[in-house]
């Protein structure tokens, strides 16, 4: 399973045709506390680049954004009672689960790996 | 702009936001913690962005008294009122509170945003009277606020004076940390609390030995962010969003704040007519049924019909909940507790009732 991530900050992991979609650390970080996350529901279309639900923080609203296209085919209900668990650790707190378009392996090779992503959060704040 | 406690507050690592042209810290580790430390401990808040403004002179009392809505005839000396600056409208320039220092002394302390725009208006008003001086102070003064139910503990270790002598809305000259200071016990929480006035150049000193004095008390130093939510669940207005040029202290549910006996002032005429009949909107507590965060501008529909919008609205750290403070069309099946509303998030209807306001009321001190 291989991370990439977007330049909104979401992360994706992948394996085969699943993906697990999340939001960074520093995307964590800069909301500050989260207290409400809106998720789609099982059977949801993404398109990449379009926005499938929200996270809120005490002071803002954040719209996620789909790094890559699929359909969800599972979500993180935990969030609904413990948004926090975001705030205690973005990489193991996975929004949705997806099962991959056929397209999305083009989609995937766009986006940032690790190493590139940490340059780019350099360069945000 | 920056308060002298800009690079305290970078030393804390605490997020610096643009507020109304002043660097101010949001927050220093997190808004939650920061409220709930406030409510069961104490918080340490830099409010030196505040305006104050100084009106003087032998005709001093009866200029201002025609410009706000408390009647100065009734105010002692050492007490303060939370008043507002009316315009014709009855609308409000400003909410703002004045310290009577004497009979024809008073110290106004008002928001940061509008303290040009305050000062051009005293200044307008009291334009061609030779009897009156309008002076603005707000570059002399640092401000820094201690509120929550050790506060009193904390700043008594600082002073030689019974801090007990200082009644509610009430303030005296006293020294902190031998600094010569204005001390009131008031504040934006919703807490016990004092704010402290002193020169700009002594505000580092005595937030640092306070935040020594109060280390065993739990006192930690609290941003906007928390400010805001803690003065939200107390229902306290925040102006640009409860109140405006637009929007009514009757309006707002501030009656007990206007004084409708004295003789004339800026706005009466409007405010009596809104009093004795009725006002077209009302102020109103909102809670959220279904799960959301109610936002500033979010819209109000009661049976699929708009009925008014959202002045603040958050996430409240006491309750865990999604709560706001909404301007509602004044009819009793809307305002009465209880009543069934939607509340419109990115498109979508969600359940929600009213409540009374305020959402947070202090336990009350032993």
């Amino acid at each position: 399973m291989f991370i990439k991530f977007t330049q909104k900050h979401e992360w994706v992991k992948s394996e085969g045709k699943t993906a697990y979609i999340g939001i960074s650390d520093f995307a964590q970080n800069a909301l500050g506390d989260i207290v409400f996350v809106e998720l789609p529901q099982t059977g949801a279309k993404l398109e990449s680049g379009k926005a499938f639900g929200s996270v809120e923080s005490v002071k803002a609203v954040s719209e996620i954004y789909a790094p890559v296209s699929g359909t969800v085919t599972e979500v993180n209900s935990e969030l609904e009672d413990a948004p926090e668990l975001l705030n205690a650790d973005a990489y193991e707190s996975w929004i949705v689960k997806i099962e991959l378009d056929a397209n999305s392996e083009t989609e995937l090779d766009s986006l940032m790996n690790e190493e590139e992503y940490g340059e780019f959060c350099k360069n945000e704040s | 702009m920056r308060t002298p406690l800009y690079e305290t507050h970078q030393n804390l690592g605490a997020k610096i936001v643009d507020f109304g042209g002043w660097e101010m810290p949001l927050q220093y580790t997190s808004i939650i913690e920061e409220h709930l430390n406030t409510r069961e401990k104490a918080g340490l808040f830099d409010v030196s962005h505040m305006g104050e403004i100084t009106i003087k002179g032998y005709a001093a009392k009866d200029i201002l008294n025609r410009l706000i809505t408390h009647d100065l005839n009734l105010l002692p000396t050492k007490k303060i009122a939370y008043s507002f600056i009316m315009n014709e409208n009855g609308g409000v320039v400003d909410d703002l509170l004045v310290y009577k220092i004497n009979g024809d002394e008073f110290f106004l302390v008002v928001n940061a945003s509008n303290t040009d725009k305050d000062y051009k208006w005293l200044k307008e008003k009291t334009a061609g009277i030779s009897d009156v001086k309008v002076i603005n102070q707000s570059k002399e003064y640092g401000q820094i606020a201690i509120q929550g139910p050790l506060a009193q503990t904390i700043l008594q270790k600082l002073t030689g004076f019974n801090l007990s002598k200082i009644g509610f809305f009430a303030f005296d000259y006293i020294k902190v940390c031998d600094i010569d200071a204005i001390v009131s016990r008031t504040g934006y929480t919703g807490e016990d609390g004092f704010e402290i006035y002193c020169r700009q150049s002594h505000t580092k000193e005595i937030w640092n030995e306070i935040i020594i004095a109060g280390k065993n008390e739990g006192i930690k130093p609290v941003g906007l962010g928390a400010r805001d939510t803690l003065r939200f669940e107390s229902a306290l207005p925040l102006y640009g969003h409860e109140l405006s040029d637009n929007i009514t202290p009757i309006e707002a549910g501030l009656k007990f704040f206007v004084n409708l006996q004295k003789e004339d002032f800026i706005g009466k005429d409007i405010l009596k007519k809104q009093a004795d009949k009725s006002t077209q909107k009302r102020l109103t507590g909102i809670e959220l049924i279904d799960r959301g965060i109610p936002r500033d501008g979010y819209r109000v529909e009661k049976d699929g019909v708009d009925i008014g919008y959202i002045t603040s609205g958050t996430y409240s750290p006491t309750f865990k909940k999604g709560l706001a403070m909404a301007m509602l069309s004044n009819s009793p099946d809307i305002i009465q507790p209880d009543s069934q509303v939607d509340v419109i998030i990115r498109d979508k209807k969600i359940k929600a009732k009213t409540v009374n306001l305020p959402f947070y009321k202090k336990k009350r001190r032993i």
